[in-house]
């Protein structure tokens, strides 16, 4: 599965904010970090501040900061503001058995992506990030405020 | 077994988990009202008989792998888990297996749940386990969550079914 451009920015975002709730972070930062377009970013960040899930910040030292809920927000809640997940068979052509065939298998594929993606949290993804190279989890609480890891 | 549809056993501020009169313990017959209550309130269905066959082969079990863990808040049951050791069970190497977790909706966002699950994961450890699976629905999203948010992820089994017609 691929992820959009948008929603990739979005998450990027999502992780840098969430990664330190009382941190104010620009665009800018964020752009040269990810090596994206600070336009378009700032675009995307435009649409995660009218969902509610980050706070512009104005004046000196502004830009953005977490508004949302960790432990709450999903990785569905955010990507499917910047894209269609899992378009469904209803945009999918049905002229033959074996399109019929194909699309059976396609949708499976499509709700366990959206089951997925409707599961972690970005504390969880936050989680993840911290995990040490042995693969032994941090610990959520520690992860979803952004504090060092053991 | 079949797998249940579960309360969202929720992750709450680390200092909520720690609240004091907080007790993970073994299940006892005397208990199993209180786990049935938790079980109707959750899913709108009361089914006695089959926690009488639970606690009988959980509750009662002398398997050190089998265990039924309830969480005891100042003498009040308030949650539970429950889970086995299973051997070469779909050809895979002895784990531990998660088929039950709930939590009192009104005692939710205090870490119950993640004791619980803490809990019966150090059984699994004793046991000699170092892996454990479960369950559950897909569109369960909150116990989803849950799981995930404790380090689980998919697995490399792929669940499979089919209706059976006739």
């Amino acid at each position: 599965m691929r992820l959009q451009q948008n929603s990739l920015l979005a998450l990027y975002s999502l992780f840098e904010f969430a990664g330190d709730p009382t941190r104010h972070i620009s665009a800018a930062e964020i752009a040269e970090k990810y090596q994206v377009s600070p336009h378009h970013l700032a675009k995307v960040l435009a649409e995660l501040a009218r969902a509610g899930i980050v706070q512009s910040v104005r004046g000196v030292g502004g830009g953005y900061r977490f508004a949302g809920n960790a432990r709450r927000l999903t990785l569905l809640d955010v990507i499917a503001r910047f894209e269609d997940v899992g378009s469904g068979p209803a945009d999918r052509r049905e002229r033959t058995p074996a399109d019929r065939a194909l699309n059976t298998v396609l949708t499976e594929i499509d709700e366990i992506a959206k089951a997925t993606l409707k599961s972690i949290t970005l504390a969880t993804l936050l989680r993840l990030s911290a995990q040490k190279a042995d693969g032994e989890p941090a610990p959520v609480a520690a992860a979803a405020e952004g504090r060092p890891q053991r | 077994m079949s797998r249940r549809k579960a309360a969202r056993p929720d992750t709450p501020p680390a200092a909520a988990a720690q609240r004091a009169d907080l007790t993970i313990r073994p299940v006892r017959r005397g208990d199993l009202e209180a786990v049935i209550a938790i079980d109707t309130q959750v899913t709108g269905l009361e089914k006695r008989d089959y926690w009488r066959s639970v606690y009988r082969r959980y509750g009662e079990s002398a398997s050190p792998g089998a265990q039924f863990l309830v969480a005891d808040a100042s003498g009040a049951v308030v949650g539970f888990v429950i889970g086995e050791v299973r051997d070469w069970e779909f050809g895979a190497p002895p784990c531990g297996w998660v088929f039950a977790i709930d939590v009192q909706p009104d005692a939710r966002l205090a870490g119950i749940g993640t004791r619980l699950l803490q809990s019966i994961l150090a059984g699994f450890r004793r046991a000699g386990v170092r892996k454990v699976r479960t369950m559950l629905a897909s569109d369960n999203t909150l116990i989803l969550s849950f799981f995930r948010s404790q380090g689980m992820m998919a697995g490399r089994f792929i669940p499979l079914e089919m209706d059976l017609e006739g």
